[in-house]
């Protein structure tokens, strides 16, 4: 054990660095599409609802490590080879992974998102159009914020799965957490040690950011 | 009563809910400063007729001018028309999320109709208005229904409107809170404010109606004064109607 750490903690951490990084950028673009995808399938427009109902039909129906074949490999073989578009597309796997996170995070935000803001009873928004707000002003200011509250906890479980998805980045290539590890293993032949210091990293991440968002929704919901 | 000016006139009015047609022709003027008091057995249309005075339904059929402006026509500004004929519901809501004052001052300050201070000045006016200036800070989770509905009354008031509907503003009510909730209607309606109210209050109906409309299956079988439909009604709809609720 502590050689693992002692020799290859530095290499870990920095690995967990990789993952977080990537996990950052994942969920941010994630929330941007996730938004994007619920508001689309909630506002009155058949064409937007049907767009929104395939991308998160197609989404949940690919397991995520085809996904990630898919975009770093079969997205530029398609590019290249198929279409044909002049030079070269590569993808490097930070790229490829955090497009993966992005739409498959932004498919299960874009659910919670619409679940968050059905449940805001149909009232608010008739109350709010009858006072002559629009219908994005009475979103933004009226519905939005309570279906935020109801989503927080949702919010939060599926960070921690998106955090934890990353580690299936790893058959990409990225220098993530998991990928850093199998390097380890194959150096020290010490696997027990080193999947155990790896899920122990994982467990001490995830108990703070569980932590942390514990403090927010406590704090949301001490307004009221 | 005769050079009074028709404020919504209403003409051939039909809507249906895909195959299902809940309002099949009506024909009618409101006048400013009428009360109008609707009454029908449930699922008689009465309160998709409302919400098409606002446009929270959208008409299949016929024409509805407000102020001499067809609120249908193309172009017309839906939202700038909803803020002078607001409507108060059944079920009150009133912003969850917002503070009695808040919920006062959210549509006025966000539609410019009033700087922050002004519609807060205005608001405390509309509260004593209603008697719940004690109220101004608490958020709608700890009014009880009777003062929930005299916020939401005082939060329709805030955007000084013209016209106001009421949707069985007294039916979530218990019983010992309707009495405050029509007082304030009471007193509204003497001020001159143009009203159209569905309610199964007989008796508030009586009191303060100009008008009844009394409705059954998307038609208005009988209309004129508290004593002509509610003391001497004429249709057999509308005596069934009046046996069954008085
Ligand atoms: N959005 C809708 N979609 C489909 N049908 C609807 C919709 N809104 C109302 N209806 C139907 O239209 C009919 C009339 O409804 P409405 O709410 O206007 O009746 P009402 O007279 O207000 O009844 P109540 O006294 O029960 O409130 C009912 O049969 C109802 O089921
Ligand atoms: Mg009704």
């Amino acid at each position: 054990m502590e050689i693992i750490i002692t020799k290859y903690g530095g290499l870990l951490l920095k690995a967990m660095g990789q993952t977080l990084i990537l996990a950052l950028y994942g969920l941010f673009f994630a929330c941007i599409v996730g938004l994007i995808f619920g508001l689309m399938s909630v506002i009155k427009n058949k064409v937007c609802n049907v767009i929104a109902q395939v991308f998160v039909f197609v989404i949940r129906g690919v397991p995520m490590i085809v996904l990630a074949f898919f975009i770093y490999f079969g997205v530029p073989y398609f590019l290249n080879t198929i279409v044909g578009v002049g030079k070269q597309v590569t993808l490097t796997a930070l790229q490829a992974g955090t497009i993966c996170l992005t739409l498959n995070c932004g498919a299960y935000m874009a659910e919670i998102i619409r679940a968050g803001i059905q449940s805001v009873d149909i009232g608010q928004m008739e109350a709010g159009r009858s006072l002559g707000l629009s219908y994005a002003k009475t979103m933004r200011k009226i519905v939005m914020p309570q279906a935020i509250r109801t989503m927080i906890p949702s919010i939060i479980n599926q960070f921690i799965i998106t955090l934890k998805d990353t580690s299936i980045l790893s058959v990409i290539g990225f220098p993530e957490l998991v990928n850093s590890a199998k390097n380890v293993q194959a150096n020290t032949f010490l696997s027990f040690q080193t999947w155990a210091v790896v899920g122990i990293m994982y467990l001490v991440v995830i108990t703070i950011l569980s932590y942390a968002a514990k403090l927010i929704e406590r704090r949301m919901n001490r307004g009221r | 009563m005769e050079d009074r000016n028709v404020k919504i006139h209403v003409s051939n009015l039909r809507k249906c809910f895909g195959d299902l047609e809940v309002l099949q022709d009506i024909s009618t003027d409101i006048y400013e400063g009428e009360v109008v008091v609707i009454l029908g057995p449930s699922g008689s249309g009465k309160s998709t007729f409302l919400r098409c005075l606002n446009r929270l339904e959208e008409k299949t059929a016929g024409e509805i001018v407000i102020d001499g402006k067809d609120i249908y026509a193309k172009g017309v500004d839906i939202n700038k028309m909803r803020e002078d004929i607001v409507m108060v519901f059944q079920h009150f809501n009133l912003f969850n999320n917002f503070d009695v004052l808040g919920n006062m001052t959210l549509a006025p300050t966000m539609l410019k109709k009033a700087s922050k201070e002004e519609a807060k000045d205005n608001a405390m006016k509309m509260l004593e208005k209603v008697d719940l200036v004690e109220k101004a800070h608490v958020y709608p989770a700890q009014l009880s229904g009777g003062q929930k509905q005299r916020v939401a009354i005082a939060r329709a008031l805030c955007m000084n409107p013209d016209i106001m509907l009421f949707d069985e503003p007294t039916s979530a009510l218990d019983p010992e809170m309707v009495g405050e909730v029509l007082n304030v209607m009471k007193a509204l309606a003497a001020e001159g404010m143009t009203m159209v109210i569905v309610t199964h209050e007989i008796g508030f109906a009586r009191e303060v109606a100009d008008r009844i409309i009394f409705m059954d299956g998307g038609y208005i079988v009988e209309e004129g004064t508290p004593e002509e439909v509610i003391g001497n009604p004429k249709e057999a709809r509308t005596i069934d109607f009046l046996n069954k609720v008085l």
